[in-house]
């Protein structure tokens, strides 16, 4: 899984020659193989190293309280989002939505790692919600729809529909 | 900027040095563990860093980040890489650590579960040459993972000094000005115990898998694991493991009864929650207890466990006592008419119990009244007087259910005695209004009569301490823990033993004579009693906590009757009792999205399953892979089809059945020599590697979770199979007819080692598939020894017996048939007729939930993204059958893909809204 989503990550970062990856014990903790520096472990971490090679800092967030904010979401997706125990995805919905009611992206208006990295990890989730859970965790569909619709995000995700129109449900037909 | 931290947290030690070490300005604050800070957040969460901009961070690694990048440059990938092990491999284990450390009194294993982790840290440190871990410089890692290490390191009980390289850097760090002084504030000098009451409000830690928490039946891509990468070393193993003999490690676990304890193995008891007799069980009363406890204990012994499974029919009790008045026969020949109805069923099921009793014995007369005067001498029984309903007619008090009136609560007139159906309240009988005698119709006069009652608050100090050890070192299901944990929350009262009846096991105290024990008090003594009808020595098992680990299997109503009270009867009895080690409670089987009710005849209850025609092993591989394991779950005609068709028959049997006939066809029926190539070998390694997570799964007991692994092996093998063409390559040349050997040599092997996986959930085609495969009988006893052993046991030359298919395809008019047959009335709003189990529910019925069944609707309605997406999957579905068509090639094959397409073809007409069936209902429209 992580490593598709580097491979997507180059792909919008616009990469021009693919890294080499491996991966790393049961968790399959993606490893980035560099020919004349020692290899990069960790998905967070090579994303972040990703980012500056492509010269795009701004992803990672502007001054240090920016990018402490991208850093939080970031360690957020891999410590409670990733592997996190079934019961504790209504609460980790529940908090997100909370948290994106007054934000456009994660890191407020600005469009970042973060938000790819947390869209990736949130996929399945988003995946599995009915109709009416979505409208539930409206904030989280609302940017979950938006960063679909980034150019060149999504790439190895099949894409999801997240708000209907409601004169048009599925149910008429 | 305000710092807010907790004592005793160990997250807190982190941040606090990171800011005395970066001399940042900042204020602190010390607050509650409990208050929340976040306001986004739904649990309270600390460290938490209130920046000035009014943003939060909460997390305790970017709050240390932040604070270094305050004052220094941004830090290094070096930096990061650090961070995030220690947020993402390091802190799940030490919390584990700190859990055995601090909570269970496990010092001595902290060394061992921290090892793994340690080693990687103490070689990074000795193979650099640098001061700390990043350079000749402090940085944030060095600070973090000092942090995160010392309450462990510091602590000389712990003895964790192998690792020369971490205690010099570890000191090096601690001499740094600030990191001492802020382990201070945090620990308060009293080192781990300081952080027993932060430990005792966090959830328990989850044994290595926390990424298997997806339930099967709801994950849309279950061959995720498709691209997970092989290391050389694994495949290197996977080599050396195929290599081995099977003969040379493998155990006789041929069972010779009585099955006694044995030094030195694993002695493993294993129970099934005992069905009230005078009912035939539903599916979700047989997936909830015999059939998991089946798959466990058939596993148990494939692991060379010395295993006993004994259950039985609950058989005392006002029910039966109503239901022989109803059917005009004793009690005694209500439970053996029902005792045979429940032995057939079971026996149908595959069920293999090694002693299948019951609880109307005079075992269980002797060994109840036993526990009866112990806990008697022992002090735990307290008399009282209670006012009780009694028909002057019939010349006797009334139990519960012998009495009938109007629910004080709801008004409905039909409420029994002890709970009223309508509302689903427990009812104490003296407040039913207009009560009736259920047998004269007489009103009882209310009348005060003595009984005895087990004094569970003087038993709760020693219960807590059993529990606290047992929950922590067995496997006991979350449901199980969180219900026992409601139970003792709100303390424990003294519940009475004793009842007014003739059908039960005699109170042997001459001052109540004319009563009987309550069920609850008995019914779990039908586990000893039912095991002292299989052997005399029923006490080398019950009485010998020391060499038995004991099971108990249930549904999550029966918990409290096996967590609390049944215990507390044992330790009050104080006779040295096995008491339950892993405690595995299933939630509920729902049928279609309502529940089961036999008086309104909707759902398949034991006896009906057979004539549906569907074979046992299609039924139990269907009820295993919808347990309600961690959730509810329901039972759906549709969906079991199509798990039939899509698993069964297309991935699992068309991969074994293909195996099979290659063999018989390009090779005469001798399995060919084999010559492994790196893509083989990479084959091997994912092979393997499933049924290691198979093993650690079951040993857990997520039963339904490891059947995904069995699925995922026969998936692997159908992409190998399909990549590799062995029916083209035997027309080559003699190379290409050797790697068509080598691949069909693997795929038939691969068809053994799946028999033996599946033999605790389907055991009859496990052993047709090993018939047909001539295979061993060593294969079946060694390849799930330890941590899995994929050995090749079909060595070339080995002759295979005849190849047929293992499953038939169920048909989507059949199905339609037996939903119609099985689904009742439409559902009314009417008090369905609950029966009572051993220790039956207390809690009130659920209602169901309005939400759940607007989001089947939902799903049921047709969804045009998803049908634009099957569309083109059918488009190209269908270009590779004409090419495989066009290209001659082999039968089996074209049938698999051609079954493929119509299937797909069907998920579009249902994802389109429309029939997939129409022929017969076309006139029927609106």
């Amino acid at each position: 899984m992580a490593l598709r989503e580097l491979a997507s990550l180059e792909k919008y970062l616009g990469l021009k020659k693919p890294n080499k990856y491996s991966t790393q014990g049961d968790k399959k903790v993606p490893v980035l193989q560099n020919n004349n520096a020692p290899p990069l472990v960790g998905l967070v971490t090579i994303a972040c190293h990703l980012a500056k090679e492509a010269k795009r800092p701004e992803l990672l967030g502007d001054g240090a309280e920016g990018r402490a904010v991208v850093q939080q979401w970031l360690e957020y997706r891999v410590t409670k989002l990733d592997g996190h125990a079934k019961e504790d995805t209504r609460s980790i919905l529940k908090d997100l939505n909370l948290y994106l009611q007054d934000k456009v992206y994660l890191a407020g208006n600005q469009f970042t790692l973060a938000d790819v990295l947390m869209y990736y990890g949130i996929h399945a989730i988003v995946l599995d919600l009915a109709v009416q859970e979505k409208e539930q965790y409206v904030n989280v569909a609302r940017w979950f729809d938006h960063i679909q619709h980034h150019p060149g995000v999504r790439h190895h995700l099949p894409p999801v529909v997240v708000l209907r129109n409601r004169l048009y449900t599925s149910r008429h037909h | 900027m305000e710092l807010f931290v907790g004592e005793g947290n160990p997250h807190c030690l982190k941040v606090l040095a990171a800011l005395e070490v970066t001399g940042v300005q900042c204020g602190v604050q010390f607050i509650n563990h409990e208050e929340k800070v976040v306001p986004f957040l739904s649990r309270p969460a600390l460290p938490a860093l209130l920046l000035p901009s009014r943003q939060h961070l909460f997390s305790p690694n970017t709050i240390c980040r932040y604070m270094f990048e305050l004052n220094g440059p941004e830090s290094s990938n070096q930096c990061n890489q650090w961070l995030e092990w220690e947020a993402t491999v390091l802190q799940p284990v030490l919390f584990r650590a700190l859990h055995m450390a601090v909570l269970q009194g496990k010092g001595s294993e902290v060394a061992k579960v921290l090892q793994g982790p340690l080693n990687v840290l103490d070689q990074s440190l000795g193979k650099g040459s640098t001061t700390y871990l990043t350079g000749e410089a402090l940085s944030v890692a060095d600070v973090v993972l000092w942090g995160a290490l010392h309450p462990v390191l510091s602590d000389s009980s712990l003895a964790l000094s192998a690792h020369q390289s971490v205690k010099a850097w570890f000191d090096r760090v601690a001499a740094v000005r600030g990191c001492q002084s802020a382990a201070q504030k945090v620990l308060q000098g009293k080192g781990l115990e300081a952080m027993r009451s932060y430990m005792q409000k966090q959830p328990a830690p989850q044994s290595s898998q926390g990424r298997d928490a997806q339930p099967c039946n709801s994950s849309p891509a279950e061959s995720e694991e498709g691209d997970r990468v092989v290391s050389e070393e694994e495949m290197e193993a996977a080599v050396l493991t195929w290599g081995k003999d099977l003969n040379a490690c493998s155990q006789a676990t041929e069972k010779q009864h009585p099955i006694m304890p044995q030094e030195g193995k694993r002695n493993v008891l294993i129970t099934s929650a005992l069905p009230y007799v005078n009912n035939v069980p539903h599916l979700g009363n047989i997936i909830g207890c015999v059939l998991s406890a089946d798959v466990f204990s058939r596993y148990g012994r494939l692991r060379g466990w010395n295993t006993l499974f004994v259950c039985g029919t609950d058989e005392y009790g006002t029910a039966t006592e109503n239901k022989a008045r109803e059917e005009g026969l004793t009690p005694k020949q209500i439970c053996d008419k029902y005792h045979a109805v429940h032995s057939s069923i079971y026996k149908w099921f595959q069920i293999d119990f090694d002693f299948f009793g019951r609880t109307t014995t005079e075992k269980q007369t002797e060994i109840a009244q036993d526990i009866f005067w112990r806990l008697q001498k022992n002090g735990f029984l307290v008399e009282d007087t209670v006012e009780q309903l009694r028909c002057e007619s019939c010349q006797r008090f009334l139990a519960d259910r012998f009495v009938e009136g109007t629910c004080p609560h709801c008004s409905y007139p039909e409420a029994r005695g002890d709970q009223c159906d309508k509302c689903g309240r427990l009812i104490n009988a003296v407040e039913l209004r207009e009560p009736q005698c259920k047998v004269c119709r007489q009103t009882p006069v209310i009348r005060s009569s003595k009984h005895l009652f087990l004094d569970l608050p003087k038993l709760e100090s020693q219960l807590e301490q059993w529990l606290e050890k047992s929950t922590s070192s067995g496997d006991w299901t979350a449901n199980a823990k969180q219900i026992t944990r409601s139970w003792l929350r709100d303390g424990l009262k003294p519940r009475c033993i004793t009842r007014d009846l003739l059908w039960g096991t005699p109170v042997p105290h001459p001052d109540f004579k004319e009563k009987v024990f309550y069920v609850w008090f008995d019914a779990p003594i039908g586990y000893l009693s039912i095991t002292a009808n299989y052997t005399n020595q029923w006490e080398k098992w019950w009485k010998n906590p020391h060499q038995v680990e004991l099971y108990n299997f249930m549904a999550k109503d029966n918990v409290p009757f096996h967590s609390v009270v049944f215990p507390c009867s044992l330790l009050g009895a104080q006779d040295n009792y096995t008491l339950v080690n892993h405690l595995v409670a299933t939630e509920y089987l729902n049928y279609e999205d309502t529940k089961f009710s036999k008086s309104r005849g909707i759902g398949v209850f034991g006896d009906m399953a057979k004539d549906t025609g569907i074979p046992s092993d299609v039924w139990r591989f269907y009820l295993l892979y919808v347990r309600p394991e961690g959730q509810d779950s329901a039972f759906s005609w549709a969906d079991m089809a199509l798990k039939n068709n899509s698993e069964l028959l297309n991935n699992l049997g068309n991969f074994i059945n293909r195996a099979g006939m290659f063999v018989t066809k390009f090779f005469e029926g001798c399995v060919p020599v084999m010559e492994l190539q790196q893509e083989d070998k990479k084959l091997l390694a994912v092979v393997g590697w499933e049924l290691q997570q198979y093993i650690q799964l079951m040993d857990k007991v997520k039963i339904r979770d490891a059947l995904k692994h069995i699925l995922n092996i026969s998936r692997h093998g159908n992409q190998y199979i399909q990549v590799n063409e062995p029916w083209k390559k035997i027309k080559g040349g003699e190379s290409e007819r050797r790697r068509a050997g080598t691949v069909t040599g693997v795929s038939v092997n691969i068809a053994c080692l799946l028999s033996v996986m599946l033999l605790p959930y389907m055991p009859a085609v496990s052993q047709t598939i090993r018939e047909q495969l001539n295979a061993p009988q060593s294969c079946v006893n060694a390849m799930l020894q330890g941590a899995g052993t994929f050995a090749c046991a079909l060595r070339a030359g080995h002759r295979i017996g005849a190849v047929s298919p293992l499953f038939q395809k169920l048909e989507a008019d059949q199905i339609e048939a037996l939903k119609k047959r099985f689904g009742g009335q439409q559902p009314e709003d009417e008090p369905s007729n609950k029966k009572v189990q051993i220790g039956a529910s207390t809690q009130p019925a659920a209602v169901p939930a309005p939400a759940a069944v607007a989001q089947v609707q939902a799903a049921v309605g047709s969804d045009p993204e998803k049908a634009k997406q099957l569309a083109k999957a059918v488009a190209e579905q269908g270009d590779k059958v004409r090419a495989l068509k066009s290209q001659k090639a082999e039968k089996a094959v074209i049938a698999g893909e051609v079954a493929k397409l119509l299937d797909l073809k069907k998920q579009l007409a249902l994802a389109e809204g429309k029939n997939p069936e129409p022929a017969p209902q076309k006139g029927k429209k609106k």
